[in-house]
């Protein structure tokens, strides 16, 4: 039964979800809250933003790069959004100037991304001094055009998407889990997804197979860019406003659910899936710890206790295969 | 075999086996190197060389049984750094040493380690260094740093090292593979000044010719058991081959003439400053034509020119009689050029990635149905060029790092035949490549060029392109200086022409 589970999902996957089964039970037992619809109903919420900047995060990070402005990519696209609405009558606003604004926010995402990839891939810059220079730029135009303050005043149906739900489940979620999906295809399926790992692996040699590497990197932080807007737009109407810095603490952790979810640090090697687990097992530990009444520093504490135990359980679980192996 | 130990063995093992997993990787193998002895150890890839060098230097421990001897004195349990206190240092191929820092600090380094701290003296660092650049009667800069060294300085400041380290006896796992003729011939004068000085030394290479002429003795193995230990007096190339892969191989010429055939590829006053001058050149269906030359003299840079990915200042490329101007590789691959690059470790595979994922990479268009890549189609891909190249492997799906070189290049060999080229270039093919697996290439090279296919082989060994090519072309300074016609010319006739 496990070999078989193990063939078909791979050992990472497996060992995430044995992992979370142990979250769950662990905190099951702890408090009877845990188990409970309203629990479920507050990770169902909180999962999609930090899921949407991690999947942004995961493309580059597959490529052997970084996207370190993923955060402040999301803020610009969402004050895009919030600037027309508010030049379309603020709380006024109709439907049609939402949907304008959220092209024209993932426009904006996109192209931040896309000079990122450009520059990544003809400068040979490394990918942390690009994004990073890109990050100060965003947030310093950021700042300066809302003078550090927060927009809001948005129609009432910017909440409702927000805190609505369909059929029982809330719309971040569903626009999160269509998002993951569309990776999976992406880098499953898709061209440029075989590039992003081969790219990630060994760039030269991937050029030398007559791929167009610089195209290729473009794209990928393009995409990045695109899946930053997309999750500015669902953070701006949870809040229901924007303020340039939202999410700002989500960035080292959108690195860290990827480390979590088995993707190579240095590229070419990693699964939605595994991430996907990765992050309902970071808001499971979260939520259970609110339960039990922790404090929300000390849940962070707690993820980077987690992470630290999971590096080691993975150098420990290698170095048995590998003994293992050599019979020494 | 037994009859060789004697007190002079600096080195005596025996029963020596190694079990990984369940795979005996040594079996039983006895090894003895004495005092002033050039000693090589033969081999073809996976026959336990490695292991066995591993085991001496204490890497790894043999299985119960063994009996190791260093200068006489039974060693229960080596580790390195007892193995270096006893005098046994290795040269690996890749030398190990430290880019960054300078000659003498490299040379001198072990000098610095200890159990207590110290101050390093910079004076003392070069003094040491000097002295033993000295005994090679070598002259280098101390100063500058390593990395502005070309291989071959690297390769004499590695050897320092193991001076330094009062080595009695040196492994060298393939010196020369990175090295041209001079140097080699410069690196083997070394080695013989070395022996004279009472050094042990064993070398490990591919290239026989260059163990004959070194070594006084050589160990045999071949899949982790030892044939024997034979005296390089009396020894040919072919009979060490039969030795280590258990086959005999006839070398023939197998040029054959192919002018009537139609041009493939035709090059004209091809000319790139500082790479290669006025180069004229044409392949035709079903011909191998081989350029043969130094390390340097603009081989591969003209193959990189021809496959799109740098562009000729002058002249004229035409492709079935139609110029072409390449803007990329994509361009030379959508028409029917494919490259095998000499570095495949780097260049040739992406090592970690799958060895189906490698097969699909060029051809990655072709497995798309309906925008998507079709798992069924890359399958079908994958099983067919495994098959029809006969490659060894496990699954599909394991990294093709896990192969060795000679279905490595088979892999990349896929991997371009799959792109279905009318021109394929192979730069260097059999770099790293065991003598068996070789014949093995050349055997599905020369297939193709039955069917048709206008092949551009590019080695800087001599024989490699004697023997498999059609008509051969001698390139120094970036010019084409000479042709020959194999089936007119010999091989030593061509060795010195290109050598000399």
């Amino acid at each position: 039964m496990m070999a078989w589970l193990k063939a078909r999902l791979g050992a990472e996957v497996l060992g995430l979800g044995l992992f979370l089964v142990l979250v769950v039970l662990v905190f099951s037992f702890a408090s009877d809250r845990f188990l409970t619809a309203a629990n479920f109903g507050s990770v169902a919420v909180q999962l999609p933003e930090l899921g949407l900047l991690t999947l942004a995060m995961l493309l580059p990070i597959l490529s052997g790069g970084l996207n370190l402005a993923v955060t402040y990519t999301a803020n610009i696209s969402a004050l895009t959004l919030a600037w027309v609405l508010q030049a379309n009558g603020g709380p006024e606003a109709g439907f049609g100037a939402f949907v304008l604004g959220s092209l024209l926010a993932l426009a904006v995402g996109g192209a931040a991304g896309f000079v990122m990839g450009a520059v990544v891939a003809y400068s040979r810059a490394h990918p942390i001094l690009v994004s990073l220079a890109m990050m100060i730029f965003l947030r310093g135009l950021g700042e300066y055009l809302t003078r550090g303050g927060d927009i809001s005043g948005f129609p009432d149906f910017v909440a409702a998407i927000g805190h609505g739900s369909i059929l029982g489940v809330p719309a971040p979620l569903i626009v999160f889990l269509a998002c993951v999906l569309l990776w999976q295809i992406l880098l499953g399926r898709s061209r440029l997804g075989f590039f992003t790992y081969m790219v990630g692996s060994n760039i030269e040699a991937t050029r030398y197979s007559g791929v167009n590497t610089k195209r290729a990197l473009t794209l990928i932080y393009t995409l990045s860019g695109l899946m930053c807007a997309v999750a500015g737009i669902v953070m701006m109407a949870r809040f229901n406003s924007v303020r340039v810095g939202h999410g700002e603490a989500y960035l080292l952790i959108t690195v860290l659910a990827c480390f979590l979810g088995g993707v190579d640090p240095f590229g070419g090697f990693g699964r939605v899936t595994s991430v996907l687990l990765a992050l309902v097992i970071l808001q499971l530990l979260s939520s259970g710890l609110n339960l039990l009444g922790a404090n929300q520093h000390l849940s962070t504490a707690v993820w980077g206790l987690f992470l630290i135990a999971v590096m080691v359980l993975r150098f420990g679980w290698k170095r048995w295969i590998e003994m293992r192996r050599n019979g020494t | 075999m037994a009859e060789r130990a004697g007190p002079g063995a600096v080195l005596a093992m025996q029963r020596v086996s190694k079990t990984f997993g369940g795979v005996k990787a040594l079996d039983h193998v006895a090894f003895e190197v004495r005092a002033g002895e050039v000693h090589c150890l033969a081999g073809e890839n996976g026959s336990g060389k490695s292991t066995l060098i591993k085991i001496a230097t204490g890497v790894y421990s043999a299985d119960p049984g063994a009996d190791i001897r260093i200068a006489g004195q039974r060693v229960a349990a080596p580790t390195p750094g007892l193995a270096r206190r006893l005098g046994i240092a290795v040269i690996w191929q890749d030398l190990a040493l430290f880019p960054e820092m300078t000659v003498a600090e490299n040379i001198a380094f072990e000098t610095l380690l200890g159990a207590r701290p110290r101050l390093a003296s910079q004076r003392r660092l070069r003094e040491t260094a000097q002295r033993a650049l000295d005994r090679l009667d070598v002259a280098l800069d101390l100063e500058a740093p390593l990395r502005r060294l070309p291989i071959a300085k690297r390769q004499i400041v590695a050897i320092a090292r193991a001076l330094v380290g009062e080595a009695k006896l040196i492994f060298m796992d393939e010196p020369t593979a990175s090295l041209t003729q001079t140097e080699t011939d410069h690196l083997l004068a070394i080695v013989r000044n070395l022996a004279a000085g009472g050094v042990a030394v064993v070398f490990v290479s591919h290239r026989l010719a260059e163990v004959l002429e070194i070594a006084g003795a050589v160990t045999v193995l071949r899949d982790g058991g030892l044939v024997g230990v034979f005296p390089t007096a009396g020894m040919t190339q072919s009979r060490l081959t039969e030795l280590m892969t258990g086959q005999t191989f006839d070398n023939a010429v197998a040029a054959r003439d192919r002018s009537t055939a139609a041009p493939v590829l035709e090059v004209r006053g091809l000319t790139r400053s500082g790479e290669y001058q006025d180069i004229d050149l044409t392949i035709r269906a079903g011909e191998t034509v081989g350029i043969t030359g130094l390390i340097g003299a603009g081989r591969t840079e003209l193959g990189h020119t021809l496959f799109g990915m740098t562009r000729a200042e002058r002249g004229e490329i035409r492709l079935h009689g139609r110029p072409v101007a390449f803007r990329s590789n994509k361009d030379a691959i959508r028409a029917g050029v494919a490259y095998v690059s000499e570095d495949r470790l780097s260049l040739g595979l992406i090592q970690p990635q799958s060895i189906a994922d490698n097969l699909a990479l060029p051809v990655l268009d072709r497995l798309l149905s309906g925008g998507l890549i079709s798992p069924r189609r890359k399958a079908e891909l994958v099983d067919s060029w495994i098959r029809d190249l006969a490659v060894k492997i496990g699954k599909p799906d394991d990294p093709v790092s896990t192969l060795s070189g000679g279905n490595q290049q088979r892999i990349v060999l896929a991997k371009w035949l799959a792109t279905e080229p009318r021109l394929l270039i192979l730069d260097a093919p059999t770099v790293g490549v065991d003598v068996g697996a070789r014949a093995g290439i050349f055997a599905i090279i020369r297939k193709l060029a039955e069917q048709g296919l206008a092949i551009l082989l590019i080695s800087d060994e001599a024989p490699e392109v004697h023997f498999n090519a059609d008509r051969v072309l001698h390139m120094a300074g970036g010019r084409i200086v000479g042709e020959y016609d194999p089936r007119e010319t010999s091989l030593a006739a061509l060795e010195r022409a290109v050598y000399a």
